[in-house]
């Protein structure tokens, strides 16, 4: 009885808490993706050739844990197949954090475009755990400093 | 040292392939952090920790790549590709490898 009371109230508490951070989080990203859209993000691996630029390696990162919900409702829907919709929910979430902060690095450096953006998910801390990290990473291209240009020309 | 997951540098030209390098490393936290790992388990949210961990795991992978590319004389690594696993609970392997060239910049 009383290990069922704690699972129900675990239940509310991650159902609860987990859809206040993935409401605030859907929210925060879509006003941040909208501020970003102007750093062009691609996933070519061409580079412009008729101007100059520099080339710097950017890296976003972001590990993102279920909750208590949803892993028990992935856990039910496991049983009976189909559409796991609360971790698809998490890995885009997860994604477009980690590309967001690949993005806010670029900007740091001033950069014009970022280029060859790879992605990728892993599954980290099994065990007790269940979390997943998501890598964003690309070259960001920027204008060469002024000064550098005058003792190339 | 120019590190950058394209494969040209528009308007320099490649004098010398020098092999491929990789760098590795290997870290997990103490167990304060994962206690709290497991905690932040039931409410959902971003493990800020294990973010921290990577990212600084990551640095050091790439830090250990470019020393290993100066050493054999090159001046810039090309195409760098990141890959994570996960090798035990609690702790995970980040290797990054990328072709060592020299550029005549």
């Amino acid at each position: 009885m009383i290990q069922l009371g704690i699972f129900i109230s675990l239940l509310i508490v991650g159902f609860l808490f987990g859809r206040i951070a993935e409401k605030r989080h859907f929210k925060s990203i879509v006003a941040r993706e909208l501020a970003s859209n102007s750093l062009v993000a691609v996933a070519s691996r061409f580079p412009p050739e008729n101007e100059n630029y520099e080339q710097h390696l950017v890296v976003g990162n972001v590990v993102v844990a279920s909750d208590y919900f949803k892993s028990a409702m992935a856990s039910l829907i496991n049983f009976f197949g189909g559409r796991v919709t609360p971790f698809e929910s998490l890995l885009d979430r997860a994604r477009r954090e980690a590309i967001l902060r690949m993005k806010h690095e670029a900007s740091l450096l001033d950069a014009k475009f970022v280029f060859n953006v790879k992605l990728e998910t892993s599954r980290i801390a099994t065990g007790q755990v269940g979390a997943v990290e998501v890598v964003a990473y690309g070259t960001a291209l920027t204008k060469p400093a002024m000064h550098v240009e005058a003792i190339s020309s | 040292m120019l590190v950058t997951n394209l494969e040209i540098l528009p308007g320099h030209k490649i004098v010398r392939h020098v092999g491929l390098v990789q760098g590795s490393s290997v870290r997990s936290k103490h167990v304060g952090r994962d206690i709290m790992a497991s905690l932040k388990n039931i409410f959902g949210g971003e493990l800020q920790g294990y973010t921290e961990l990577l990212q600084e795991s990551r640095e050091e992978a790439t830090k250990r790549m470019m020393l290993q590319a100066e050493s054999i004389g090159a001046n810039a690594v090309l195409n760098v590709r990141y890959s994570t696993s996960s090798i035990a609970a609690g702790a995970a392997e980040i290797f990054v490898y990328g072709s060592a060239v020299e550029l005549d910049i």
